[in-house]
Order: structure tokens, then sequence, then C-alpha cells
């Protein structure tokens, strides 16, 4: 087996270093095909390794190699693929398998081919690392990689302008890219805080030595590891207050958006929470507070996807909004619920997004929603594909978001935090609505495409083939629900609804369907018969401004971090590096070719001249020794 | 210290003073031969008075080398003179400064 997890590991790694030998080449087709087959590869083992864990019940750990042996610390290169690893090791090649075959026909006349695929393989080895090490140090190295990914494919478009949010609403590539690298940064630095923390109580940094020993310390030292780590987590999962990075990053390939700012990188912040579940159950209160804000974020970022009119957007906030979701599971507790919905999640999130990439290569790259509808009669597959993704989404049974969704709410439901499930109940119904006012709008009413000049076209018929899977898996993996939960409690704690829950399931289960039916249906009203706008309340509505504006955020961010950080900076460089540094440095040189200068004309030749000078050195030197040996 | 040896002292130390004289104020480089030997033998006067106030042989050995080899540096910068002479036509240093800096 261990084999296997070599394959799953390395043959991403294989890839990404087979794209870069052509990478300031035109593009060549065989790297597409290659990568696709690599990554295929990678799926094919994660697979077996799924299997034979099922089969077997048992891990599989390697020792890759010594890493850091300097005193006391000894940290190997290990991996190991356990019950909750495996999950994720299938979803994100399974996602990643999918996303480089369409990448094929998504980036066909980019310029860029090669590297795009250099960088996507190099994702995916960087986030099998981060799901597969065995340690917090691994994890920490895969975490920085899907970062430095992320922000190549986010800027990967680099030679577009440079514009910051006051010149241009949809800004450039290499800002957004920025933005996301920094704000994660912000976020390392808690989780590394963390992490050091870890490893000077325990000794060790290894999740099975750190889970057995996590008991015997005391209980603020676990609270203050429990949020430092989250802290990290909340950057890489984009969570308020450090949410504004991802809509953002849509400026990047919608291929990149459907892996890494859908499927799997954004999810890598409750993979380490259900990771370090033994830490969480010991510190409820800060489980509860990560719930909050997980439930804060759901209905935060579904209000902004209320009124997005960016195709793109709107579905980056309903992932802000589903994570949320799954910190408001894994904070509760529920760690299985919590996974179940990050697989179904990635399954239809990235099928929305590809369907998305469809949309705007018909398109030519509009992204304004306004200015599409009628779709349908177009793109027929596309349309199918998005709806049964938005479906799964709402959570209507019988696709994946109803199972794990309604789960949640149950979840929060049982803990008698009414509030919270209140909260996500309301937010079921604003995602049914927002994601059915962006199929309604694309695909339905009058054909405003006219207006821009658009000829819309089918995807070709392989990228469409290439999306079945994650079709097939959004309808169908809520009926593995069962084998799922019995699959994963055998690493993850086992989580038990109430008698009295067990009496209100099919009443919840009920009233959650009605609201999500309720936002459909509004959506159907408002939507489907063609766009009927009303320019007054755009402009004049209080709450739509607000909710337009994504609540000011980025604009407060930048008023009150972004300029007055410019500032200090210009002061730093004006006055401290240019006066001080910059100055001393400069004196010195200045002093040295001066004083050279000055002395140069001593050289004149004479050797006449040249003897004085040493008799009056010789001199000088004895004059000193004479008054050095009176002195003593 | 006896007489006798504080004044072979003065005499070398005149001597020396004589030809540093020579080295810094003559510009025929000939001359400043001339004066670095007078300064060379200065100072073996005072190693054979001092060798002799000691009763140590050393000092006079040291003479008797520096004496061999002022002579060798005479032969070697003789010929050098000459070929300088041939050269450029003179000796004054002020007409010689050709390395300058």
């Amino acid at each position: 087996m261990e084999s296997y997890v070599y394959i799953a590991l390395f043959a991403p790694l294989v890839s990404s270093l087979f794209a870069a030998l052509f990478a300031q080449k035109p593009k060549v087709q065989l790297v597409g095909i290659a990568t696709s087959i690599l990554i295929g590869a990678a799926l094919v083992a994660s697979v077996i390794l799924l299997l034979d864990i099922e089969e077997t019940g048992k891990a599989v750990s390697v020792n890759l190699m010594d890493w850091i042996v300097v005193g006391d610390l000894d940290t190997k290169f290990g991996f190991t693929v356990d019950q909750v690893t495996v999950i994720m090791m299938t979803v994100v090649t399974l996602i990643s398998t999918v996303v480089h075959v369409y990448s094929n026909y998504y980036m066909e006349s980019d310029k860029s081919f090669n590297r795009f695929f250099s960088y996507l393989s190099a994702f995916v080895f960087s986030m099998m690392i981060l799901v597969m090490s065995d340690n917090f140090l691994g994890l920490f190295i895969g975490w920085e990689g899907v970062g430095v990914c992320s922000w190549l494919l986010i800027g990967f478009w680099y030679h577009k302008k440079d514009e910051t949010r006051d010149v241009n609403p949809s800004i450039s590539p290499s800002w957004a890219a920025n933005e996301a690298f920094i704000m994660n940064r912000i976020a390392d630095l808690g989780m590394l805080v963390g992490i050091f923390l870890i490893y000077w109580n325990l000794g060790t940094l290894k999740y099975t030595e750190v889970f057995a020993h996590i008991g015997d310390l005391s209980h603020a030292m676990l609270v203050g590891i429990g949020i430092a780590l989250f802290i990290g987590a909340m950057g890489k999962s984009a969570q308020f207050p450090l949410h504004t990075w991802l809509a953002d990053a849509m400026e990047g390939p919608t291929p990149v958006s459907a892996l890494i700012h859908a499927a799997t990188m954004v999810t890598a912040g409750v993979y380490l929470v259900i990771r370090a579940n033994p830490l969480y159950s010991q510190i409820p209160e800060v489980g509860y507070g990560i719930a909050v804000l997980g439930t804060f974020v759901a209905i935060f970022a579904a209000s902004m996807a209320l009124v997005n009119r960016d195709l793109k957007r709107v579905i980056a906030y309903s992932t802000l909004s589903q994570l949320g979701y799954m910190f408001a599971a894994a904070g509760l507790g529920a760690y299985w619920v919590a996974l179940f919905h990050l697989a179904a999640h990635a399954a239809f999130k990235a099928l929305l997004f590809i369907g998305a990439g469809n949309v705007m290569h018909a398109m030519h790259d509009e992204l304004d929603m306004f200015k599409m509808g009628g779709l349908k009669k177009v793109m027929g597959w596309t349309f199918l594909y998005m709806g049964i993704g938005s479906l799964a989404l709402s959570g209507i049974y019988p696709f994946a978001g109803f199972f794990s969704k309604d789960t949640i709410l149950e979840v929060a439901f049982n803990e008698h935090t009414y509030g919270i499930w209140f909260v996500l109940w309301l937010t079921a119904g604003l995602t049914a609505f927002y994601s059915f006012r962006q199929v309604f709008l694309v695909f339905f009413g009058d054909e405003r495409y006219h207006e821009i000049g658009a000829h819309p076209h089918e995807a070709k018929p392989y990228a469409l083939w290439a999306m079945a899977p994650l079709a097939i898996a959004a309808v169908t993996v809520g009926f593995f629900k069962e084998d799922f939960v019995e699959f994963v409690t055998k690493f993850l704690p086992e989580y038990e609804m109430s008698e009295h829950t067990e009496h209100m399931v099919v009443i919840l289960t009920i009233i959650t369907t009605l609201v999500a039916l309720t936002g459909i249906v509004v959506a159907y009203l408002k939507y489907a018969k063609g766009l009927k706008r009303d320019l007054e309340f755009e402009q004049n509505n209080k709450i739509y401004k607000l909710l337009y504006n994504q609540y000011y955020i980025p604009v407060i961010y930048d008023r009150v971090f972004a300029k007055p950080y410019k500032e200090l900076s210009d002061i730093a460089w004006k006055e401290i590096d240019m006066q001080v540094v910059d100055a001393s440095v400069d004196g010195i040189a200045k002093f040295v070719e001066k004083s050279g200068d000055a002395s140069r004309k001593a050289q004149n030749g004479n050797l006449s001249s040249y003897l004085n000078w040493m008799a009056a050195g010789l001199v000088f030197i004895t004059v000193i020794a004479a008054i050095a040996v009176a002195v003593q | 210290m006896t007489d006798l040896t504080t004044q072979y002292l003065i005499l070398s130390a005149i001597l020396f003073s004589i030809g540093l004289a020579g080295v810094l104020r003559r510009k025929n480089l000939l001359m400043l031969f001339f004066a670095t030997e007078i300064m060379l033998n200065a100072t073996n006067v005072a190693f054979a008075a001092i060798s002799v106030h000691l009763g140590d042989l050393s000092g006079q050995m040291f003479a008797l080398f520096i004496i061999a080899v002022a002579a060798s540096e005479v032969a070697v910068g003789l010929g050098l003179l000459i070929l300088i002479y041939k050269k450029y036509g003179t000796l004054d240093l002020d007409n010689l400064s050709i390395m300058k800096g």
C-alpha cells in the first residue's frame, strides 16, 4: 500500500515538473494531456487507498526521511493516510483531475498554457502534503505551498493592468493575488504561534503524540493553542474578518476558482479543525465561538451574494457561506458532519464554477449576469450541470447538499443552539434564492446578450464529459451518507443525536426544504420571466447599496489599514530610509571616495617626496612609541 | 655604559643623521645610494660598539652580514642606475617621476 501513498503524493509533483519544462514555450498539447493523466494516477492511487482502508480499517504510514533533527527537535518527513486523510485525498484528486481535463478546454487559446498546468499540478502536490502529513510542520509546509500556488494562479494573468479598488471595482489579478497572499500571511502568524505553543509544551509535532498528551496541558494553554490554530484556519478558509480576498481571488482563471477557491484549498481550515478534533473537544467554548463565527459568516456571505451581479463572485460568496456551515458543524463537535459537507460541497461547488467557466467562455469573459439571459437554448448541458449544482447547493432532495446541510441544521438543533439553527435555516433560504437567481438570470428570460454582441456557444464535448463525474457525485453522494459515517467515525468521534432530535428530524427536514423551496420560488417569480431592473431602488436603497458594496468592508480595510500603512511606509521610506539608513551608507562611501581623492595627490611619482613621507611616518611612529613607553 | 661606547653610539647617530639628510635632500639617485651606504655603516658602527660592550659576538657577525648585503645591493643598484641613465639620460629624481597616482 505504501507505494500507492507515494504515487498519490508524487504524481502531481512529477506532473508539475514535467509541465515546468515547457513553461516558456508556446502551447504544447502533450503537457495538458500528460498532467491530466498523472493527476488521474494520483486519483486512482487515492481510491485504492480508500478501498484498502475501508477493508482493513488501519491507517497507512510511511516515513520518507528524517527532516529536522536538531537537539530535542526530531521531525520526520512522515505521511500517514487515515480515514480523514483518504477522504480528503480522494476529494482533492477527483476535483483536480476534472479541473485538469477541463483546463485543456478552458485554457486552449492561452499563450501560457504550459505554465498554467505546472502551477495547477504544483498546487495539487502542496495540497496532498497538507492533508497527508503526519505532523504539524508538514501540514504547515503544505499550507504555505498551497498559498504560494494560489498566489501564482490568482495572478496568472498578471499582465492585466494593475488598478486599485478606487479606479476599477473589478480589480486586477496581481492586486488580488497579493491581497490573498498578504491576508493569508496575517493568519499564518496565528497558525505558527499555535504550532510553537504545541511544540513548546509537548516537545513534539506529530499528530498522534500531540493528541495523546493534549489532556496534560492546562485549560488556558489549550484555549490559546485552539484560538491560534483557528486564526490560521480563518485565513485559509476566508472567515470574517479575513474574508475579502476570496471574492477578489475570482480574478484568476475559472478552473483555478473551481479547484482552489471552492473545492480544496479553502477547506484546509476546516480540515485543520477536523484534524485537531481531540484539541477542540477539550475546549467546547472555543468550539462554540467557532460555530458562532461560522454561522455569522454563513449569513453574512449569503447576504452579499443576494445582490451581486458578477457570476463568479456570487459563487465565491456562496463558498464563503458554505465554509461557514462547515465551521458551524465542526465547532459544535460534529466533525464528521463537517467533513461530509466538505466533500459534498467540493463536488457541487466545483461543478458550479466549471459551469460558470463555460458561460464565461460563451459570453467572451463577460461576467455581469444582467447582460446574459436565455442561455438555456444554446447551452443545454451547461444549464443542466449548473442546475444540478444549484439544486445541490440549495439542499433539495435527493442532491448531495440536502443530506449534508440538513445534518448540520440537525446538529445545531440538537445542541440547543437555536440561534445558530435559526440563522443557518434562514441562510439555507437565502442560498436557494441566490443560487436560482443566478440560474434564472443566466439561463432564463430575455436574451440580453444580443446587446453586447455576444454569440454564445456550448463548450466542447470533452469539457462537458469532464464535468460528468462531478454532476454524478453531486447527485449521488448523499446516498452514501451511512457508509461515510461508518467509515470516518472509526477515526473521528461519533456524534449521536438525542432522542428529542430524532423525533424532530422529519419536521426539521420539512421546514428546511420549505425555506429552500421558497427561495427558489421567489427567485423564479422575480427573475425567470426576464429582468426588470428597478434603477431607483438600486441607487437609493440603503440596504441594497450596503450589500452591493460588500458592507463597505473592502473600502474600510483600504482606509483603515492599507492607506495609513502606505503613508507610514512613505514616511519610513522618505524620512527614515532615505535620510538615515541610505544617508549614512552614502556618507561612508563618500568619505572614502573624498579621502582617497585627496590622498591621491601624494602619489606624485617623485621618489624623493616618497622618501620624505616615509621618514615623516617613521618619526611619527617613533614618537608615538616613545609616548606609549613614557606613559607606561 | 662606558664613555667609549657612548661616544661610538653618538658617532653612529651622527653618521645616520647625515645619511638620512642625504636621502631626504639629495636629488641625484647616485647620491641617494651613497647616503644609504652611510646609514648602513652607521648601524654597523652601532652594532660593533654594542657587541663589544655586551661581550657578545652576534652584533659583529651581523655587521659583517650587512657589509656583504650592502656590497651586493650596490652591485645590483649601480647596474640599474647605468640602465636608467642610458634610458633617460638623467639621474635627477625630479625628472624621473613616471609613476603617478
